[in-house]
């Protein structure tokens, strides 16, 4: 089966396509500032590379999926595809008709009926009249809304007037289907239709879909490809579980370039620590020695690196936070540490009672307060960049609660 | 070869669609929500036709004293109403259907020729009420009318010549919208629609009624009123100069206008889905 879709023909050929945005430093919209610009010798505006190199193929048949973080030239990425922005470099190659939906019901008349703006719709996704009288009755029937298709689409609850955009979107007879994060619309009853609906083009060799999406669900469930952009850049390409793995895994960790490099910070004196420490304790991180995306059998293994130089009584104290429900699953309370300097210490914490999740290390160094029975002060805490972020993701676990069924459970009395 | 001609065709086809049905939602929509829809296509500008009259014919007297100067009034009226609206909201209309460029791929010259053939619609039912009224208004139908639809080419072709530009610079520089309804007030008095050309040539001006012809629009409209309402009484570029190089002057710069307006908007397209 994957023998035969790798032979079929390239449909979409996107071959080192770059994109850079001018960003304007000031309002420019004027004659007068762009007359004022042009005499001070000002550009008036910034360079932004959004997309840099981007080469990918993609074969009829093919269910492809786009992932990546916000502003990661994802979006750009399809306005180049559907040939809405013109690419700086590279090209791009279309064989067979392209519909393009970065957004549904492009060109939606609230002051039309339904019927007119189905039509409008469909003269914009470029059919004419007469092939949208073929698919009118299926385009009807699949949104549910036959009783109110001479109504105007003012009068439309938001929820049928997506449904109607949606309807049109998917029964539009086009080769290649360009989606952009369309699948989280309707009722439930709609969405499971919408399931079929990718479930059968899956099937169908002739058509070819390309999806961006965050959900990393419908990546695993439909696509049978996909590639994962970062910085403009695709960092994972080709098998679905892996980019989706990726994907996971780039959504808990910190991007290294969000770590702050004081050295050649401008405002060195203001932020000589960054959030969470100070001169008493310059130095306080949690450094993962597992993988970060776990499985779950083994304990999760970490290290923490404080630097701490004053002789008296202090402590670590370290939470387990859950990203994804939100809240503390567990906490050390203040253990007590001897050394003082520059030292790592490690730990580990079991994890294999937990459902899939993302979790968080947060760690706080502590000293004795105003009276050694009391609580403990805090002196320094990790920040997100310093904590210590990890996934817990295994076929056999479950995602809705945080404990697993196997270790704890309701019993029938 | 064949494929070219195919993938010609292919183009051709989707533009045509879209304009049908963009010219269709546009129309649909200009009296929406209106009490009397379609008929203020007719209201408008015999009303502002009325005012006009009573203004400058009645009380200051503005005529050339030919019994078909009323009717070439409204006629005049029609045809500046179309000049007018086909410019200014061709510029705008660009900028209003931003929503549509940055989400779909399409011949974004479609859109201003749509807009602009809204108002075409509009000079349409106008001159059918200027031919009813002109069978009571002393107005001369001779063979000429036939001329009369290559003039409408031509004043369509300035017009949406004159949106392209207007429309390009428009989504750069919003200050054209304020600057082009000064110039469309200027050439307004320049051109002879409330005053007969006679009334500027009679008090010793001929080489400014000359000057005044010149001007594109002047001239389309002057041919209209010649052709469609009275040979007799207008006087056109054709009538007034004798030189036959300047009198092609008007017809070569509505070439060229038009040409401007379809070079300038190509030329910077491909970036308006990213400007706006």
């Amino acid at each position: 089966m994957n023998q035969e879709v790798e032979q079929s023909p390239v449909v979409l050929s996107v071959q080192h396509v770059a994109k850079s945005f001018r960003l304007p430093t000031e309002q420019a919209s004027g004659l007068k500032q762009a007359f004022l610009n042009w005499a001070r010798g000002i550009k008036g505006y910034t360079e932004q590379q959004v997309l840099r190199d981007i080469t990918f193929d993609v074969h009829q048949g093919d269910f492809f999926g786009i992932v990546g973080r916000n502003g990661s030239g994802k979006s750009t990425l399809l306005k180049i595809i559907s040939q809405i922005y013109v690419p700086e470099h590279g090209s791009v190659q279309v064989n067979g008709k392209l519909v393009p939906f970065i957004e549904l019901g492009v060109g939606f008349n609230p002051e039309l009926t339904g019927r007119e703006n189905v039509y409008l719709n469909g003269a914009l996704l470029g059919f004419s009249r007469e092939e949208i009288d073929g698919m009118y009755d299926d385009i009807v029937a699949f949104a549910e809304l036959e009783e109110f298709m001479d109504q105007k689409l003012k009068n439309y609850s938001s929820g049928m007037q997506v449904r109607l955009a949606f309807s049109v979107a998917i029964k539009a007879q086009g080769d290649i289907l360009v989606l952009d994060e369309v699948l989280a619309v309707g009722d439930e009853a709609f969405q499971r239709k919408c399931d079929n609906f990718f479930s059968e083009v899956k099937k169908d060799p002739t058509k070819t879909v390309i999806l961006v999406t965050h959900s990393m669900d419908s990546v695993k469930k439909y696509c049978n490809k996909a590639i994962l952009i970062k910085d403009g850049e695709i960092i994972e390409s080709g098998d679905k579980d892996t980019v989706a793995d990726r994907y996971t895994l780039e959504n808990v960790a910190v991007k290294p370039s969000d770590a702050k490099q004081p050295s050649d910070d401008e405002n060195d004196e203001v932020e000589k620590y960054p959030a969470g420490l100070n001169e008493r304790v310059p130095f306080l991180k949690v450094w993962p020695i597992s993988e970060q995306l776990s499985d779950g059998e083994q304990p999760f293994r970490f290290e923490v690196e404080y630097e701490f130089h004053e002789e008296c009584p202090f402590y670590l104290a370290i939470s387990l936070i859950d990203r994804k429900r939100g809240g503390v699953v567990c906490d050390s309370g203040s253990v007590r540490m001897f050394k003082t300097g520059r030292q790592r210490v490690r730990f580990n914490i079991p994890v294999a009672s937990f459902n899939n999740s993302d979790f968080k290390l947060l760690v706080s160094l502590r000293v004795d307060g105003a009276t050694p029975e009391g609580p403990t002060d805090m002196v320094a805490f990790t920040n997100e960049e310093n904590s210590c972020s990890f996934a817990i993701r295994n076929a056999k676990n479950k995602d809705y609660a945080l404990i697993s069924e196997r270790v704890l459970d309701f019993v029938q009395e | 070869m064949a494929q070219v001609v195919k993938s010609l065709r292919d183009r051709y086809r989707y533009a045509i669609v879209v304009f049908k049905e963009l010219v269709k939602t546009d129309f649909q929509l200009r009296y929406q929500g209106s009490f009397l829809g379609i008929l203020w296509s007719v209201l408008k500008p015999l009303m502002l036709f009325a005012v006009m009259y009573v203004v400058f014919v009645r009380f200051l007297k503005f005529s050339d004293g030919t019994p078909t100067f009323p009717i070439s009034l409204l006629c005049g009226t029609c045809l500046w109403s179309f000049f007018s609206e086909s410019t200014s909201m061709g510029m705008m209309s660009i900028v209003n259907r931003g929503d549509l460029l940055r989400k779909i791929h399409f011949p974004k010259y479609i859109i201003v020729a749509s807009t602009t053939m809204g108002s075409m619609i509009s000079l349409g039912i106008n001159l059918l009420v200027v031919i009813v009224f002109g069978f009571f208004a002393h107005a001369q139908f001779t063979w000429r009318v036939l001329l009369v639809p290559f003039s409408i080419l031509q004043l369509y072709a300035i017009g949406l010549g004159l949106a392209l530009v207007l429309a390009t610079l428009y989504v750069y520089f919003r200050d054209v919208a304020h600057i082009w309804e000064v110039v469309m007030q200027a050439l307004f008095y320049a051109t002879p629609i409330i005053y007969p050309i006679s009334m500027v040539s009679e008090r010793g001006y001929g080489w400014a009624a000359d000057l005044l012809m010149l001007n594109p629009v002047a001239q389309t409209i002057m041919d209209i009123r010649h052709n469609l309402l009275a040979p007799q009484y207008t006087p056109t570029v054709w009538t007034m100069i004798q030189n036959p190089f300047i009198r092609l002057i008007p017809y070569a710069l509505s070439v060229f206008i038009l040409w401007l307006g379809v070079h300038v908007f190509r030329k910077r397209q491909s970036a308006f889905a990213e400007v706006l």
